[in-house]
């Protein structure tokens, strides 16, 4: 359904270009969730916005393919973007008390929403935004649909954003960090909720995240991306329990786990390089331990479901 | 929000009556109105009766205990030139006054939003930077210059608009009014733009700031990811958010254009009562001076008032916290 090809969005600063996102190919299939990792300034998030035409100058798409249901929409006029976006591509942000308007309703939101795709009258949009609600499990929503955002939890905020979000049953939902800022159980209930209705509806879901674990219990798939590239990806379990880039294997290894306890955790050496100043070639290869006079060239992408880019693959068992 | 209001009109009192001794004593101090009142030739005995007839052989205390005790059943005193009580004298003045100055401020909102509305959403370009331009002219050229232009242009060369007076009045609801009449509202057109000037440069700056700020939130890039309208974000989502900062500078604003139409009024020769308390202080006339400033302090009470009303009206959040 969502084909990216050798997409690339480049930022045009006063003091040089930065590709935020370097020739990503990911796909995304009905039902499928696909986990989006990397850390922050990876573009990650970059990707997502590229997907609905809505990176602000002065980043532009400079090239690749967007492909939506066979419809490429990098070339696609603001118009047609503009009638995709919350309809058959939604969006869920990370922050749930900075995306909701402060001194709008709820119900005006949702309303809104129905209306800006369809023609259709407020009662009946109402109605609709009232079952979304319900959807998400937002108890008493024909009365909570009234209230303001402020007076709503972070939890809750979220749950009217994923039901903003499946207002019109899109194809596709790009969540970006939709649970970092929530606490742990709230998160838990969310991702559960999400899950499930991914698979009933049918939608394809791209969860942008800097936990491993998180999309360890959520995604089929699983994306790792570094200074603007995929580095690896493949299904969920072939990738973290075999990972092969050394970026992977280090994200991997750094995460804590309980019976590991008291032994220092094992870190990534270095920092990830400034936009400015990425290596050229492998742009890990700095960080890496494993890195020759090879890594000076772009390794390519490797074929097949699980795939690399690495001249060194690790051949790993679980943990190292 | 009936607590509130109650609590409100009881500050409001104390307001007034620390005002009304600072005034009194301040006024007090400034002078002699007998030096002007009578003439240069006047008998001892005719001075010693104007000043028992004013009452200003009394101590101050005294004086200002009668003149609280009268105020309370609505009497601030006799006007020493028109001889009339001083509240009628000036409520005689107001209604020119309100109007010019509810005209200056329907224009810098009329055309202050949505110069500030263009400035702000094309950041970096000509149009904002012409915008900001004319904005700063607006803010730093007297006040009483742009009104000389005004007149030089628009009714001395072009000869398209009246330059002094108010003009055929007319009645609306019992008001009267300029802006009943065709000639009334020729008339106040030029005093109106002039007094709005300052005013219509700092809704711009608002705005556009307000625009500036709110563009690049979270809400703003989620509204557009739900397929919202440019339109409908900017006028809805936008907005209502930066209406707030906006109100609350009009609403002190307002009050400053009707206490300081002074210069307007006095370019213009309007009629308000601007011109009439810059005449009272020359003569010292001291209860229209004293009943004018209690007038004006009333009315920003009431100004504030309101503005506090429409906040929770604009911003949820503030709802229900009183």
């Amino acid at each position: 359904m969502l084909d990216l090809r050798e997409l690339q969005t480049h930022f045009f600063t006063p003091a040089g270009v930065v590709k935020a996102v370097d020739g990503v190919s990911l796909t995304v299939n009905r039902g499928e969730i696909v986990g989006l990792v990397g850390e922050s300034g990876s573009g990650k998030s970059i990707t997502g916005f590229s997907i609905i035409g809505l990176v602000d100058p002065p980043g532009r798409n400079v090239g690749g393919q967007i492909l939506f249901n066979g419809e490429d929409l990098l070339g696609a006029p603001e118009r047609r973007l503009r009638q995709l976006r919350g309809n058959r591509i939604a969006m869920i942000f990370q922050d749930p008390m900075m995306t909701l308007n402060p001194v709008l309703s709820i119900r005006t939101h949702m309303v809104e929403t129905v209306l800006a795709h369809e023609k259709v009258g407020r009662a009946e949009a109402l109605r609709r935004s009232v079952e979304a609600l319900e959807m998400v499990g937002i108890p008493d929503a024909a009365r909570r649909i009234e209230s303001y955002p402020h007076e709503f939890s972070g939890g809750m905020r979220q749950r009217v954003a994923i039901a903003i979000a499946l207002l019109h049953r899109p194809d596709l939902i790009i969540a970006d960090e939709p649970t970092t800022a929530l606490d742990v159980t709230i998160q838990a209930q969310i991702l559960a909720q999400v899950q499930k209705l991914c698979r009933e509806l049918g939608m394809g879901l791209i969860w942008i995240s800097h936990d491993l674990g998180v999309v360890a219990g959520l995604a089929d798939r699983v994306a790792v991306m570094y200074a603007g590239k995929i580095v690896e990806q493949g299904p969920v379990d072939e990738v973290l329990d075999h990972p092969r880039h050394p970026y992977t294997q280090g994200l991997v290894n750094s995460a804590p786990l309980a019976n590991e306890r008291g032994k220092p955790l094992r870190q990534i050496r270095g920092a990830a390089p400034p936009p400015l100043q990425r290596p050229q070639g492998c742009a890990f290869r700095t960080r890496c331990d494993h890195a020759t006079d090879r890594c000076l060239q772009e390794p390519p992408e490797s074929e097949g479901v699980h795939r690399w880019r690495c001249f060194h693959p690790r051949n790993m068992e679980g943990r190292a | 929000m009936t607590a509130f209001i109650i609590r409100r009109l009881l500050q409001a009192v104390m307001v007034l009556l620390v005002t009304s001794v600072i005034v009194f004593v301040g006024v007090y101090a400034i002078g002699d109105p007998l030096e002007i009142l009578l003439p240069a030739d006047a008998t001892p005995a005719e001075r010693a009766q104007v000043t028992r007839t004013l009452g200003l052989d009394q101590p101050l205390p005294v004086q200002y205990f009668g003149f609280l005790m009268r105020a309370l059943q609505g009497d601030l005193g006799t006007s020493f030139v028109y001889n009339q009580p001083a509240v009628q004298v000036i409520l005689q003045r107001l209604p020119a006054t309100l109007e010019l100055a509810f005209c200056a401020l329907l224009l810098a909102l009329m055309i202050g939003i949505p110069l500030g509305l263009l400035a702000g959403l094309r950041p970096g370009t000509r149009t904002e930077e012409t915008v900001m331009t004319g904005s700063i002219l607006g803010f730093s050229l007297p006040n009483f210059w742009q009104g000389m232009m005004l007149i030089m242009i628009f009714a001395v060369m072009l000869g398209w608009l009246p330059s002094t007076g108010r003009g055929r009045t007319g009645t609306v609801l019992g008001i009267e009014t300029s802006l009943a009449t065709m000639d009334g509202i020729r008339h106040l057109i030029l005093p109106a733009l002039n007094l709005a000037l300052a005013k219509i440069a700092l809704v711009i700056r608002l705005t556009r700031t307000g625009v500036q700020e709110t563009m690049p939130l979270d809400f703003i890039k989620f509204a557009r990811a739900r397929g919202l309208s440019g339109r409908r974000i900017v006028s809805v989502h936008v907005m209502k958010n930066i209406m707030i900062p906006i109100i609350t500078v009009l609403g002190i604003e307002f009050g400053s254009l009707i206490a300081f139409a002074v210069v307007t009024e006095t370019i213009f020769a309007w009629p308000g009562i601007g011109k009439l308390i810059i005449d009272s202080i020359n003569i010292l006339d001291r209860p229209v001076v004293v009943a004018y400033i209690l007038v004006i302090v009333a009315m920003f009470i009431t100004i504030n008032l309101i503005v506090d009303i429409l906040y929770s009206v604009l911003d949820p959040r503030i709802r229900g916290k009183r």
